[in-house]
């Protein structure tokens, strides 16, 4: 049987695990984004913010979380949080709540930190003049940022972001070493069960693929019709 | 017309760092005055304006606009701001707003007027600028000059007492210097009081009362316009001179 010919036989067979493990891969990716989002803003304006101690923790944070492996943070929350007696509650009519929970809380962790300096560095590339400008014409701080720097912030956030949640689908393959059904967890049963590694992993490529390609395809085409709105 | 005081400077220093950038500058500045601020790039006119409201925070001395030291405690800066329009050599215009919301978000954000008053407010301006089609324009799509008009506009709108301009001319092509200048022109000649940081010698010359030679992070010399160019006292100023002439 030719490579191609096993992996239509594999899909045909087995697609259901492929087909849940794509629906866990994007429920963990999206989950983790929008916290990653939440608190990343929170920690953007932590880290910007004019109380020193407040930024300095900030600074701290995002510098380990982005200079320490994923897969030490998610050991670390699924293993070593238990271990002080933090548990993840369980939830009965979701199967596997405790275990999911760990992995997107360890991915959202780590998604804090980048996106929060995606979105400092998106404040700081509006130009300081704009900054004046509003000062100098009698508005707050506040109202300065509000009225005239994020929405300019926001046309370079949002593009980068997008590419963040890219980068999370991607990653998230390894929650599956603690047992999330993600589709790297799918693909690997599948192999257990029909020896044929390479053709699963493949499909599993593949599915990957699909998915981070879609989701550029989007994000390019927002960023165009925002470049198109006004410079 | 009795001449008031609107800015008095006090000893205002001014570093950045270790770089002293202003020395002890006392001087004031009167109403309906037009005071131009000559001198070298690194002398600290720039930086001067600049402390004047406070978008650099003097590091001493105080400044004193309208009876209210403006860095004295207390002071909310903002309600002060409203009143002391300022025009940057990079425009700085809203990039997010077109021109008309350029125009009249402070006004109604900050003095609540009404939309309707602040867009014919705001058209008014536009027609004597001859700008009035450039309303649903935004900054990127105006050239400097316009830019430049606009944001002159915008400083008007909030009806300041003085207008500050830091170097308004230089980031402007040569052929759209003159609209600008021809704008300031006219608001000398309807009384504004205005401090000009600019290159342009006979401009300065012009429409000046008053021209101070700013070298070194002190005033070095402090005359009228006629007296500046064609009696100048400090050394520093006649080689100046002799260098931009």
């Amino acid at each position: 049987m030719g490579f191609f010919e096993q992996i239509a036989v594999i899909l045909q067979r087995y697609y259901p695990y492929f087909l849940d493990g794509v629906k866990n891969t994007l429920i963990i990716a999206a989950m983790s984004v929008v916290l990653g989002v939440v608190f990343g803003t929170l920690m953007a304006i932590m880290r910007m913010c004019r109380i020193k101690p407040l930024r300095w923790l900030a600074i701290a944070y995002i510098e380990f979380v982005r200079g320490t492996p994923l897969m030490v943070q998610l050991m670390f929350i699924f293993y070593g949080l238990p271990m002080v007696g933090i548990e993840f509650p369980d939830v009965s009519f979701i199967p596997n709540f405790s275990r999911f929970m760990a992995g997107i809380v360890a991915m959202s962790i780590n998604s804090c930190a980048y996106v929060a300096e995606v979105i400092r560095s998106g404040i700081q590339s509006v130009d300081e003049g704009q900054m004046e400008a509003a000062r100098s014409i009698g508005f707050k701080y506040g109202e300065s940022m509000r009225l005239v720097i994020l929405p300019q912030a926001v046309r370079n956030i949002l593009p980068a972001l997008g590419n963040e949640f890219v980068t999370v689908i991607k990653e998230s393959s390894i929650v599956s070493v603690i047992g999330i059904s993600d589709l790297m967890y799918g693909t690997n049963g599948v192999i257990a069960l029909t020896y044929r590694s390479l053709p699963c992993l493949a499909i599993a490529a593949i599915m990957y693929f699909i998915l981070t390609f879609i989701s550029s395809r989007l994000i390019a085409k927002l960023e165009k019709r925002m470049k198109h709105g006004r410079a | 017309m009795e001449e008031h005081n609107i800015i008095k400077v006090e000893g205002l220093c001014k570093s950045f760092g270790d770089l002293q950038v202003l020395n002890d500058i006392t001087t004031e500045f009167k109403e309906k005055q037009v005071v131009s601020i000559i001198g070298p790039s690194g002398g600290g006119k720039s930086t001067f304006l600049r402390c004047l409201n406070l978008l650099e925070t003097p590091t001493s001395g105080s400044i004193i606009f309208r009876d209210v030291d403006l860095c004295a405690k207390g002071v909310d800066i903002n309600v002060h701001r409203q009143k002391i329009g300022m025009v940057f050599q990079h425009f700085n215009l809203f990039n997010n707003m077109n021109v008309m919301k350029n125009l009249t978000v402070a006004p109604m954000r900050i003095k609540g007027m009404e939309q309707d008053e602040a867009e014919a407010k705001a058209m008014t301006f536009l027609k004597r600028m001859g700008l009035e089609d450039k309303v649903t324009s935004y900054p990127s799509q105006l050239s400097g000059g316009q830019k430049q008009r606009i944001a002159i506009v915008r400083s008007l709108m909030m009806e300041p007492d003085v207008m500050l301009f830091d170097e308004p001319t230089s980031a402007l092509d040569p052929e759209m210097i003159g609209e600008v200048l021809d704008v300031i022109k006219q608001l000398a000649v309807e009384g504004m009081t205005m401090i000009i940081v600019t290159h342009e010698m006979r401009f300065a010359r012009e429409v000046s009362n008053r021209i101070l030679f700013l070298d070194g992070g002190r005033i070095d010399e402090d005359r009228s316009a006629a007296e500046f160019f064609d009696d100048p006292h400090s050394p520093r100023l006649i080689s100046f001179l002799q260098k931009v002439l």
